[in-house]
């Protein structure tokens, strides 16, 4: 049984190929959807703490105040706007469409400046409703 | 007609299930939970943002007060947890090798999320018809 696995002929390893916007898009997408999974915890437990845990909702408001909270709002704001736009982009090849070189690195670099801009945007406007700046 | 699929049987093929005897429905759902997710999670997230943030359990309860919001926050949690769980799935089968941690993996995950999405639809219908 061990021979089998042993001498078994490999693929070439990852390392070998070169990152470009293609394969890094790619690992992100799931990167993402991995660490947007991890967020559905502090979603369940906010709205559990809100229907019958007060302690539970302020544990988590406090939570998400902290800096550390912050930051990770944060990655999930970009994960949340990456997710969507690469997912998208995903379902559009997924009827067929966008194959040529061309358009992958068009859309590719489409996604990368909505996810940028969206997470500017939504903490900008986060920053301008919590007092964090006056504008 | 190849060799090998000489050996399947006309039911066989014509079913269309494969070897993990669930053919599509995996990939498909996957599909309809993404495009359900596209206005549902930007709608979310404009609530969160606009109304939720900073809130306390009472912005949550008057907010689902309105069976429209309800309905439609559980439809995002079902769409969601549905869409998590495959993408989930996916990647311990891709990445986890050796058989008893792989079914561990998708035994944990399973939990994880009929846990948290049932714990999550349980709240929004105690919130919406009890309020708090």
């Amino acid at each position: 049984m061990g021979n089998i696995h042993e001498n078994r002929p490999l693929s070439p390893h990852l390392s070998v190929y070169r990152w470009q916007i293609t394969n890094s898009l790619s690992i992100l997408h799931r990167i993402s959807g991995f660490g947007l999974t991890l967020g559905l915890m502090p979603l369940a437990l906010w709205l559990w703490g809100a229907a019958y845990s007060p302690e539970l909702f302020t544990c988590i408001s406090d939570m998400a105040a902290s800096i550390v909270g912050k930051l990770f709002l944060f990655g999930w704001s970009l994960a949340f706007y990456y997710h969507l736009a690469n997912g998208v982009r995903h379902l559009n090849w997924d009827l067929g469409k966008g194959f040529d070189l061309s358009e992958v690195l068009a859309s590719g670099r489409v996604v990368i400046a909505f996810a940028l801009a969206m997470t500017v945007f939504t903490w900008v406007y986060i920053a301008q409703i919590m007092g964090w700046i006056h504008g | 007609m190849d060799n090998l699929s000489s050996l399947r049987t006309p039911i066989k093929r014509a079913r269309g299930l494969g070897s993990a005897h669930s053919g599509t429905h995996h990939f498909w759902v996957q599909r309809v939970s993404a495009v359900a997710l596209i206005p549902l999670s930007i709608w979310f997230m404009v609530a969160l943002v606009g109304k939720l943030l900073g809130g306390d359990p009472y912005t949550v309860m008057s907010w689902l007060k309105n069976p429209l919001t309800a309905l439609t926050l559980g439809a995002l949690i079902v769409a969601l947890f549905v869409h998590a769980r495959l993408g989930i799935q996916t990647i311990i089968e891709d990445y986890i090798r050796c058989e008893t941690k792989k079914i561990a993996a998708l035994l944990f995950l399973n939990l994880f999320i009929f846990g948290l999405g049932a714990a999550s639809l349980m709240a929004i219908a105690r919130l919406h018809f009890f309020g708090i």
